[in-house]
């Protein structure tokens, strides 16, 4: 294993792995389409890099060499991306990039994560280190509630039930799991049993469990911190469309940039909370049942 | 100096003169293609494969090979035709160049023609891809070498300098770029469309160790690899004045052949001159 970086390795803490390899970390500056290609060099001669910066430069500023260098080439390539979404905060539009889920997840061979809270960061580097082929993976900046549980099992291509439920189905990834769940038990108190998945992988889907969740309670809700064009929202949306059509509304930054702001002043301005998505729950219910 | 045989260089010219009828007959065939390109860098690919590379025909994924890259992917013409001269798969595959369900893809793809080592397509991520590998033999302490080709169009890719800078970092004294200067790109001159000169100084800057050849001379391109594998603590950057077109008369400098096959009637003329200078040997 070794890291490649673009000179924000102590922000986004690989610096802590050079600490204790430093052979293995490879600074190679404000110079992100390189990075990506030596990582894809590395990898091509057997090493299993980790390119890892912020979301924007790590997805939109090197697009085209993740996709010729790294995933026509299917090589062995893990890029883990911080800073994704609209919790970047006061550094503004620029930073904040809600079109990576996008733009990963439509090229070919790219397997996409988006995991849930830091337990599942860690399980996401275990995992993506150990599977061959290019790898995605986008967090956020910002302090997330730990949600999932160390012990808790994780698999590339499975999506997690955390919470039962029968009438609707919350289906969210990243910072939006932890208020999905908040959605839920909000939910709950109005006697509506919503059903909470954790679509840590949103790349390959697991159409079973989405599958499932459209056929058991007929209705879905989607949340991410990202556009909703061609998010997981659209993922699940296409998903349920092909085997069995439900009522579905999308929470998420509805195709419009960010701006300077703290984080949860961002989340609730641009409607990334628990009441838009209890709101499409209602919103979902009432199509459902019309 | 090593002592390069009139032998050895006759046999490399022979080679290269075979290596540009393919090119000739890949692109015709397909009616597509960039032949220009293919033929400029025709004699350095030739000298690479059929004297210096240490690499196994049947073996193409042979860890300890030599890493060839190409990084202006345009001109795999000349690469496939050398990649089957030297045994890695039937010469008459090359017939099946940008033809449906062919391994010999319009630009080249890793992991499906044998020997091919990188993608390129898009310009200016080879070099970087060179430095990658070239950092792992190191970390594996490994003498294997990487040599990359690159267009003179590609030194407007601001990728291309973010590589050089991080080569001449880490002293990647293993890695040997060759610019392939012929001094056209797709739409004109390259000092039209984007003034490259002075360019061996650039390099310089860039603290590479920077040779200019004449790129269709055999001594000078064997002497240019000798002297980047005596360099220590730096990269190599062998500056190749080519000819676009090499080769073949009326294709010779012309903008028109970066990204155009012959008719039948240039075909025969091409061909007829290719084995015209074949005869000569």
């Amino acid at each position: 294993m070794v890291v490649v970086g673009a000179d924000t390795t102590e922000s986004i803490k690989t610096i802590e792995f050079a600490k204790a390899f430093p052979d293995r970390l490879f600074q190679l500056g404000i110079a992100e389409p390189n990075m990506i290609s030596v990582a894809a060099g590395l990898a091509a001669a057997g090493k299993i890099p980790f390119a890892a910066t912020y979301s924007v430069f790590g997805s939109a500023h090197t697009y085209n060499v993740i996709r010729q260098n790294v995933a026509y080439t299917n090589l062995n390539v893990k890029i883990f991306c911080s800073h994704a979404g609209l919790t970047v905060g006061p550094d503004g539009a620029t930073h904040q990039i809600n079109e990576d889920i996008a733009l990963m997840r439509g090229i070919p061979r790219m397997t996409v994560l988006v995991p849930a809270d830091g337990p599942e960061t860690a399980k996401c580097v275990d995992a993506a280190g150990a599977m061959k082929g290019p790898v995605y993976c986008r967090f956020s900046r910002t302090n997330v509630p730990t949600v999932t549980a160390a012990g808790d099992g994780f698999t590339i291509g499975m999506a997690r039930v955390l919470r039962d439920g029968f009438d609707v189905t919350l289906i969210g990834c990243g910072i939006m799991v932890a208020r999905c769940l908040e959605a839920a038990a909000t939910l709950e108190k109005e006697r509506i049993s919503a059903r909470v998945i954790n679509l840590s992988t949103v790349k390959p889907l697991d159409l079973a469990t989405i599958d499932r969740a459209a056929r058991e309670t007929g209705g879905i809700v989607t949340a991410e911190e990202h556009t909703v064009v061609h998010g997981i929202g659209a993922a699940v949306a296409s998903a349920i469309a092909a085997n069995h059509p439900v009522p579905i509304a999308m929470v998420g930054v509805q195709d419009v940039f960010g701006e300077s702001g703290e984080a949860e002043e961002l989340l609730h301005k641009y409607g990334l909370t628990a009441e838009k998505i209890v709101e499409g729950a209602h919103d979902v219910l009432k199509r459902r049942d019309r | 100096m090593v002592e390069v045989s009139e032998q050895l260089i006759a046999g490399l010219k022979k080679k290269a003169v075979t290596l540009r009828k393919h090119i000739i007959r890949m692109t015709h065939n397909a009616q597509s293609g960039h032949p220009g390109g293919s033929m400029s860098a025709c004699d350095i690919v030739t000298a690479l494969y059929f004297h210096v590379l240490r690499v196994d025909p049947s073996n193409p994924t042979w860890p300890d090979r030599d890493r060839f890259v190409l990084s202006k992917g345009h001109a795999c013409p000349v690469w496939y035709a050398a990649l089957a001269e030297r045994g890695f798969f039937p010469v008459e595959e090359l017939m099946t160049f940008r033809k449906l369900n062919s391994r010999l893809q319009g630009h080249p793809e890793l992991g499906t023609t044998p020997g091919v080592e990188n993608a390129a397509g898009a310009e200016g991520q080879g070099l970087s891809f060179s430095v990658g590998l070239a950092l792992a033999s190191r970390m594996d302490h490994k003498a294997w070498r990487t040599y990359c080709v690159l267009g003179d169009g590609e030194q407007d890719v601001g990728q291309t300098w973010e590589a050089a800078m991080a080569a001449s970092k880490y002293g990647l004294d293993s890695l040997t770029a060759f610019i392939d200067r012929n001094g056209i790109q797709q739409e004109g001159r390259t000092e039209d469309i984007m003034p490259l000169e002075p360019l061996a100084e650039k390099w310089e800057a860039f603290n590479w160790h920077v040779l200019t050849i004449d790129g269709h001379d055999f001594r000078q391109i064997l002497a240019a690899i000798e002297e980047a594998h005596r360099t220590r603590g730096r990269p190599t950057a062998v500056i190749a004045r080519t000819v676009k077109g090499k080769g073949v008369s009326f294709m010779e400098n012309k903008i028109k052949y970066h990204g155009a096959a012959t008719s039948d009637d240039e075909l025969k003329l091409a061909l007829a001159e290719l084995e015209a200078m074949e005869a000569a040997f």
